[in-house]
Parts: structure tokens; sequence; C-alpha cells
């Protein structure tokens, strides 16, 4: 695989963490899938089941 | 002709009998009758919202909002600015995130509505809607990547240009061409995306939120003589 | 409007993944703009948060400078098929030029062909022959461009073939193409001249403002360096290829473009690995299930799906037990 020349690596200005650099990947099968990618739809999921399952706040008066 | 009789100006000729047929009139009497300030701007909801799934839809035009402001201070500056500054690189930051945040919280809203069955009830339009600015919503996205100008653009372009080319919109619509896709990311598409949710919202003031489906049969406990469960209503109203 | 669809006036085939009952039970407190004001919010900070944490990413772009300094060889032979006529972009077809028989079809249909060539480009004129003339006068230069637009096509193809052949083998040194001595005839010194072009900076300018001063429009730059290796390697390092799900993918660890998921996996499995007409045949593919995501509420099977798989017993589980505790009660 290529090594990126140094220059055309962009700069990180103000990242406290950087996420430049050569990027994380996972193989499953024919499945390849970025790290940044998995992580972003596990959490879509995770936030889809906490919707659903966490009490919503009553208003006062509310149904029993 | 009608005198005015010193009541608020202007507010107080409207509706008269004999203007009734003008296109304003009917326009307005129209636009009133669809969306009165009640159902427009509402205070009150149905009992059943009671999820944070239906906080979503807020969510998602809440990311575009931010998209849109970002968008508009990286288009007073110009597309050149965010790679030489670093405020630039900053508020192109903004403008990616809300960009991921739109889609993630659009992403779930749409599987809230879909498990929620919400065409139901003459909502059809208001998934039609929802689902076309999803798709539009992608366009736009994809316009985006290629206005910026950098190794990500150059690589997607040339990339994307042989799909486009096989259905023969690449002669129209040329993903090589900056300049032609800065003007579809920061004009035509985001008119389309706004006007498309704006339809979608109005949508939902109109019908409403949907309602639940019918309760299952051991919800209810159902008195000696008040009917069968078949009788029983969604708001749980027994018989009519 | 209609009078609402109660128990005693329901449609006469009540469909329950179609209709609904309308609400005539209770309402409660709903402050609209101040839950549109605290979304906004909730959105603003978590943007200024990953904005501040992660930044974003800007890879600087290829030039053909770049390109021709970090990858000479490369450059220069993508440059001689540009001259013969063999790159890809020299045998695209519509909307670039009108090579026969090589557009993607759908079945018997090709839409690239029934549209036309609409961004023409000829990659001997565009790439090579024009950018040249625009160097100051060289009377060796001068010479060869003459002596090459003036052969016949089979000569410039025996040309073209003997330097193809050279510079599989050839070395970079001191600025300098170095092959084998062979009947190039005109066709080394426009490559040489061209690769030194290049790596000056001149040719990214000639390519762009090739028909006007104020250019935009870098379909010839774009198509020149896709033509080549060295771009497709940057990319491949960062999993950008196609074969790489790239179509989701960012540079470095950055989140990509999750929702293209469907549309990226057609190209990772069969017919669409080997398939010539891969492009053409997805697109039909995402038209078609784009077209059915719109019409869900007129699908029988897949509108029925909610309602089978339960989830919205857990959504609006509050309310189905607010039923049972109001026996024969209104809402």
């Amino acid at each position: 695989m290529m090594r990126i020349p140094q220059e055309l690596v962009g700069r990180a200005a103000q990242a406290v963490i950087d996420l430049n650099g050569p990027g994380r990947y996972v193989h499953w099968g024919f499945i390849q899938i970025s790290v940044a990618n998995l992580v972003v739809i596990c959490l879509m999921v995770v936030v889809f089941v906490a919707a659903i399952l966490v009490p919503f706040p009553r208003h006062g008066g509310d149904d029993r | 002709m009608t005198v005015d009789a010193g009541g608020p100006g202007l507010a107080a000729q409207a509706d008269l009998p004999e203007d009734a047929a003008q296109w304003s009139a009917r326009l307005r009497r129209a636009g009133v009758s669809a969306f009165p300030p009640g159902r427009l701007l509402p205070d009150r909801q149905p009992a059943y919202v009671a999820s944070w799934i239906y906080v979503f839809g807020a969510l998602t035009l809440a990311a575009l909002a931010l998209v849109v402001l970002s968008g508009i201070v990286l288009a007073i500056e110009g597309p050149t600015w965010w790679h030489l500054s670093r405020v630039g690189l900053f508020v192109n930051s903004m403008h990616l995130w809300s960009v991921e945040l739109f889609f993630f919280f659009m992403v779930v809203h749409l599987w809230g509505k879909f498990f929620m069955a919400a065409w139901r009830g003459r909502r059809r339009a208001t998934w039609i809607t929802g689902v076309l600015a999803f798709v539009i919503s992608i366009a736009a996205a994809f316009t985006g990547y290629l206005s910026q100008q950098n190794f990500d653009s150059q690589w997607i372009g040339t990339q994307a240009k042989d799909g486009i080319n096989a259905t023969g919109a690449g002669a129209f619509f040329n993903v090589l061409n900056f300049g032609q896709m800065l003007m579809w990311h920061i004009l035509l598409l985001p008119l389309a995306v706004g006007l498309l949710t704006l339809v979608h919202v109005l949508l939902v003031r109109r019908r409403g939120v949907v309602p639940p489906f019918a309760p299952d049969p051991g919800d209810l406990v159902v008195p000696d003589g008040a009917g069968t469960a078949g009788d029983i209503g969604v708001d749980g109203t027994v018989g009519r | 409007m209609s009078a609402p669809a109660t128990p005693a006036n329901r449609p006469s085939r009540f469909r329950p993944d179609r209709d609904v009952e309308e609400w005539h039970g209770r309402y409660v407190p709903y402050d609209i703009v101040k839950e549109f004001t605290a979304a906004f919010l909730v959105v603003l900070l978590l943007a200024l948060g990953l904005s501040i944490v992660l930044s974003s990413p800007d890879e600087p772009p290829v030039t053909i400078k770049s390109w021709s300094q970090h990858a000479p060889l490369d450059f220069a032979r993508t440059a001689l098929t540009e001259l013969a006529g063999t790159s890809p972009t020299a045998t695209y077809g519509p909307p670039y030029n009108s090579t026969p028989g090589v557009s993607q079809t759908i079945g018997p249909l090709s839409l690239e062909s029934l549209v036309g060539v609409h961004h023409p480009v000829n990659t001997a004129l565009d790439d090579v022959i024009d950018p040249l003339k625009t160097l100051p006068a060289d009377p060796t230069l001068t010479v060869a461009i003459r002596r090459y637009t003036s052969a016949t096509s089979k000569t410039e193809q025996v040309w073209t073939n003997a330097y193809g052949a050279a510079l599989a083998r050839a070395r970079f040194v001191d600025g300098r193409l170095v092959t084998r001595p062979g009947g190039y005839g005109p066709v080394a010194e426009m490559i040489g001249e061209l690769t030194t072009m290049a790596r000056s900076g001149a040719l990214d300018g000639a390519l762009v403002s090739s028909r006007q001063f104020y250019g935009t429009d870098y379909t010839k730059p774009l198509l020149f360096i896709a033509d080549g290796t060295y771009m497709a390697n940057l990319a491949a390092a960062q999993h950008l290829q196609g074969d790489q799900w790239g179509m989701m993918n960012e540079t470095g660890n950055f989140p990509g473009q999750s929702w293209l998921w469907l549309y990226t996996l057609w190209y990772q499995i069969p017919p669409f690995t080997t398939s010539t007409n891969a492009d053409a045949l997805v697109w039909a593919i995402m038209v078609v299930l784009t077209a059915l995501l719109v019409l869900v509420p007129f699908l029988p099977g897949v509108r029925a799906i909610p309602r089978k798989v339960r989830i919205y017993r857990l959504i609006w589980r509050r309310h189905y037990r607010s039923l049972a505790a109001r026996p024969n009660g209104t809402a």
C-alpha cells in the first residue's frame, strides 16, 4: 500500500483528537467498514432504542 | 362602498362580502381554513404523544437550521476561506458536523415514523415528502462534498462521474465542474430541501401526529354490558 | 374536511395499515416553540463540541504539478496514452467523445449514447498538443509538434506504441525521462517537454483556462489526473476505492456518508463486481428501491410490517396502559 507523502497530509488545526492519518477499518466477510462509520451506525441504533424505552416526563394531571 | 367605521384600519376591511371572489380573499380563506393559528402554532397535543422518539423531527429541523447558518458564514467568506483560516476551518467543521447530525437525527426519525406507520389516515403525503426530503438532502450533501476543493472532492467527482454518466445525466450535471456544483449546492438544492421540508411540516400541522394503532383486546377492562372489545376505539371510548 | 372516521361511520373497508381512527381523546399542554428552541440548543452544543474536539478533514488536492513531481513516470505514461488516444478518457464515449460501443447499457438501452457528447474532450489536443503550444517558442518543440500533427494516424500509432514500450522500462533522472534510444519520432520530445511543463505547474493553469480566463470547470485536468494511477493509489490508501466500500468513507478516521451503505453495497457483490455496466445497473436498482421507499404507504406487505413487528406497543405503551385504567370511560 502506498504511503502518502507527508506534504499531502492535511493539517489538524486545533483538533483535540486528530482524526487525520491512516483510517482504522473493520473487516467482516465481504463487509469493510470504517471504525468511525461503525460507531455512528451503532450510536444510531442505541439512540433509537433509548428513545423508545426511556420514560418520557409526565405533564401535571396526566393519565395514570 | 363600505365606509371605514374607525376600527383597526385595513384589518376591518377584510372579508367583506363584495370582495369574496378575489383571488387574494380566496387564498387567504383557504390558508386560514387549512391552518388556523391554533393548529399552525399549537399549545396542546394528543396525550398519546409521550415518547422521546417524537423529538427527532424537531432535532432534524434544528440540525438543518444549523447547516444553513454555518453554510451562510461559509458563503460570506467564499469557497477558499476555510482552507486558509483557522476560523474558517472551524466553521467548516460546524457545517460538516451539523450535516452528520442532520442525517443521524433524520434516520432515527424515519425509523420511528416507519414503526408507527405514520402514513395512516391520509398522511401519505407527509411520508412521501419526508422521503423525498431525505433523498434530495443526499444530493445536497453530495454537491457539498464536491465543492470542497480538496483531495476528497477530486476523488468523489472522478468516481461519481461514471455512475451519473451511465444515466445520461452527466451531459447536463457535470460533477467535475466546480462552478456548477457549487451553485447547485448553495442555491438550487437548499431551495428544494427547504421547500420539501416546509410542505412536510405544514402537512404534519394540518393532519396532526398519527394516532396509535387500535389497542389489543387485552389492553382494556370491559365492564359487563359495555360492548365487545371490537367496539372500542383507539382512544378507549367504548361503542358510540 | 370530511368527518373523522369513528366506529359508527368507518369507511366500508377499514385497512389498519392504511387508515386510522382520528383522536377524540385528551390533549395535554405542549409548547412547540420551546421544543424547537431546546432542540436547536442541543444541536448547537453537539456541533460545537464535535467541531472543537474533532475538527474536519482537508487533504490537499492532487495537482498536475504534484502528480508529475511525485510520480513522473506515471505522469509520462498517462500523457502518452492521452496523445495516443488510448487512455480511459479518450475511450470513454459520451459525454466526452463518441467512441462507439463503450457506453454502459441496461439491457438494450444506453442512456449515455442517447444523450450524446456534451463535454467534448479530445485528449491528444486538450492534454498534450494545445498546452505545448502555449509554451514560449522553442524551435525543436515546434518542429516536433508540426511533425506529429502532419503525420498519418498509422505513423502516429507506430511512434506511440514504441515509446509506450520504452516508457515501461524508463527511469527519471535529474528531471528528465531516460529511455533506451529508439524510433519514437517526435513523441519523446513532446512527452518530455510536457513532463517538464507539468512539474513547473504551468500545465495546471493551461488545462483550466484553455477556453477562458476565469476557470471554474476542472473537467480536463481532473480527467487527466484520474487516468493515471497516482491519485488512485492515494485513494486506495484511504479506503476510498469502489471495491473498498469507498463511497461511504471519508479520509482519515472521520465518519463518512453511512447513508450511502446500500448504494455502495451492490458494488461489492457479483455480478456488479465484474460487470462493465455496473454503474448503470446499480443506478437502476437504486432508483427502483428509492421509489419503493417513497411508495411504502401503498405497498400492502411492506406497510403491514409496523403493525406486525409491534414496536409501536413500546412507543405508545403509556397510552395503552391508560386505556386499561379507564373502564368504559372517555379518554
